[in-house]
């Protein structure tokens, strides 16, 4: 009995000392902003030796932007080269830059034969060239139909890529047969693991299916005192997994959950910061590309790309954030390259989608113009 | 109000901390002592002083009167009147009325021979708040991290805190005061119960005695703590219940700045299974 009670007591003391040790704890003095009235609580805190660190490194891997030449008004590149699908109206000069930039971006140890056949530059052989395609005109959709979400900043092949072939932070589509645990534990319902990507909660790890694919809406919070019987409650599945898709939002962007809500009522638009609203938009944008642009390059891709549900790897959040609240701290690289700039389809689409949804969007303060981001962004360039 | 028989054998002058004889007396059957003055002095200025913030304030709806303090932008500075500073020096009120509270409960204590633990007792309910309007703000570097005084705005910033966190329920020492406070008043529910038990046999029947409370929980449980060890039990409880509070407060923001469900992460990476 004693034995035991000495053996317990050197594993609390073991276990204590990890913990004690081993846990990462920080110490003052922090740094703090304010975005409510005072004494709301809504405040930032962070480390100022540690996050502003997480921005310096990306910033120190940028690759250099070549100025941009003068069009000069020669032959296009679509008419000098065979089988130029996208950015053919640019100038031959324009044409090679931006070739010579993604490259960078995007395949910088491969080099042009990360996409290209080196003898026949026209040849479509290799995957890699006309998924390039379908991420150009997504690039171009984003700079010139969701501006509500990246503003005048916009976005490039860098801004996810990051010098890597994949994106680094992506998802695969969860393995329905993995939902389930072994043994005795049963039917998990895809929660109850120390997931990455819901910030290490028990929460549901495959927020991004429903939402950010998937397009349900987050109407979790009632707005009557009571049940209503006429109207279908929403579930408390639904209400983790929203849990589960903001955890997410706030570790993809270092922020805490009072960067857009009130906690006080987090449905309430007049009450959230104007974050919340870029932030709104930021979930539609993710749903958009996910369906009309980063889904149908499936199709194209090798097994090994493909995950346990035979799709590719999609975005969220942390694809172009990657722990920054602006991505890149807001760095200009996107207005060095008009041509990133294109007609889009999808504004038109997620317009007619917000419509629908009328009665929440006319409730967004701003909705419909651009607008500003969150006052308590840390500066950096713009 | 008439003094009991055997009262003036215990009402015994000397014993206090400070100031001699002053105010060494009784008001009916209030002991007053320095520390009581001092308590009255406070807790009048800074209640009055709530009133005069309320008056100024939008409304007079108790649930929504909102005392708030300094925008963090004044830091550790004093802020103008109706910009946070009514809310220091009701702070300073509040503190001053506590710990005099406490003071005068250690001067009793000494003019009855007893021990302290009943003004260390408050005294950590003293520190849990202390922790939440000084320890925590200083560490933070600005008053304006402390909890406003109104009904909702405190529960408002209570819950705007927890969220600053991401998931306060993953906080440590949250998780420890939480299982205190619980197992506080279950301790307290299982004595009250017991003693009353003995002491309500029903109709004709004798009494029992603290041996058949010994006798009844070790028979449930194989052990009893004893008629001394469930009041020191009690007490340690209480006080480590609100101890962890102060706790759970203090190293949200000054010793960890992220969510808490990251903190865990020592725990995943024990080197047992990673």
């Amino acid at each position: 009995m004693k034995i035991l009670a000495w053996f317990i007591g050197f594993i609390f003391l073991i276990l204590t000392g990890f913990m004690l040790l081993t846990a990462g704890w920080e110490a003052p003095p922090m740094d703090s902003e304010q975005s409510g009235f005072r004494g709301t609580g809504m405040v930032q805190v962070s480390n100022p030796r540690v996050d502003p660190a997480r921005l310096q490194a990306q910033l120190e891997m940028v690759p250099e932007i070549s100025p941009l030449p003068e069009d000069g008004g020669g032959p296009r590149a679509g008419d000098i080269y065979q089988n130029v699908q996208v950015l053919g109206d640019l100038s031959v000069a324009r044409f090679t830059r931006i070739m010579q930039q993604m490259t960078e971006w995007v395949t910088p140890e491969e080099g042009c034969a990360g996409c290209h056949v080196l003898n026949n530059l026209a040849d479509d052989s290799v995957y890699r060239k006309d998924v390039s395609r379908h991420m150009i005109r997504m690039t171009q959709a984003i700079n010139s139909g969701w501006e509500n979400h990246v503003q005048a900043t916009g976005v490039t092949c860098y801004t996810c890529h990051r010098g890597q072939n994949v994106p680094e932070y992506t998802w695969f589509n969860a393995d329905p047969a993995a939902e389930s645990g072994r043994g005795l534990v049963g039917w998990r319902a895809g929660q109850n693991r120390a997931a990455e990507q819901v910030g290490l909660t028990s929460l549901p790890e495959d927020p991004f299916g429903d939402y950010l694919e998937g397009t349900d809406e987050i109407r979790i919070a009632g707005r009557t005192a009571l049940p209503e019987a006429d109207k279908p409650g929403t579930s408390i599945q639904h209400t983790e997994e929203t849990y589960a898709l903001m955890m997410h939002m706030s570790t993809s962007l270092d922020v805490n959950c009072t960067y857009c809500h009130n906690s006080r009522d987090f449905g309430s638009w007049e009450q959230s910061n104007p974050a919340r609203v870029s932030a709104y938009h930021g979930i539609r944008m993710a749903q958009t590309l996910n369906l009309e642009h980063v889904a149908p390059v499936s199709d194209l891709l090798p097994p090994d790309r493909l995950g346990p549900t035979g799709e590719g790897r999609k975005v969220n959040c942390t694809t172009c954030h990657q722990g920054v609240n602006k991505p890149l701290g807001g760095l200009q690289m996107a207005e060095n390259f008009p041509s990133l700039y294109g007609e889009s389809v999808s504004s038109q689409a997620s317009a007619e989608r917000e419509e629908q949804s009328g009665e929440l969007v006319s409730a967004i303060p701003g909705s419909g113009n651009p607008v500003g981001t969150a006052p308590d962004s840390p500066a950096g360039p713009r | 109000m008439s003094m009991l028989s055997f009262e003036k054998k215990y009402r015994v002058r000397g014993g206090t901390l400070i100031g001699g004889d002053l105010f060494d007396f009784w008001v009916g059957p209030f002991y007053v002592g320095f520390f009581g003055v001092t308590t009255i002095f406070f807790s009048i200025l800074g209640t009055t002083l709530l009133i005069y913030g309320a008056a100024i304030g939008p409304t007079w709806n108790i649930w929504q009167i909102n005392i708030a303090p300094p925008d963090i932008s004044y830091g550790l500075a004093l802020a103008p009147l109706k910009e946070g500073g009514l809310w220091q020096i009701v702070t300073v009120c509040a503190i001053g009325a506590f710990v005099s509270w406490a003071l005068r409960e250690v001067e009793i204590c000494r003019k009855l021979g007893m021990g302290y633990h009943v003004p260390i007792a408050f005294g950590a309910a003293i520190f849990a708040y202390v922790s939440l309007v000084v320890i925590r703000p200083v560490l933070m570097g600005a008053w304006g991290h402390a909890f406003p005084y109104g009904i909702l705005s405190h529960l408002d910033w209570v819950s705007n805190v927890g969220y600053q966190y991401l998931h306060f329920h993953y906080n440590p020492a949250h998780m420890l005061a939480v299982t205190f406070f619980f197992t506080t008043t279950f301790a307290l529910a299982l004595h009250g119960g017991a003693v009353l038990s003995v002491l309500n046999p029903g109709q004709g029947k004798p009494i029992g005695t603290a041996e058949h409370i010994n006798t009844f929980f070790r028979d449930t449980i194989g052990y009893s703590i004893g008629e001394l060890g469930i009041h020191r039990l009690g007490l340690f409880l209480a006080i480590a219940a609100g101890f962890f509070s102060a706790v759970c407060i203090i190293i949200s923001g000054p010793f960890w700045s992220r969510g808490w469900p990251e903190w865990w992460n020592w725990w995943l990476e024990l080197p047992i299974w990673s």
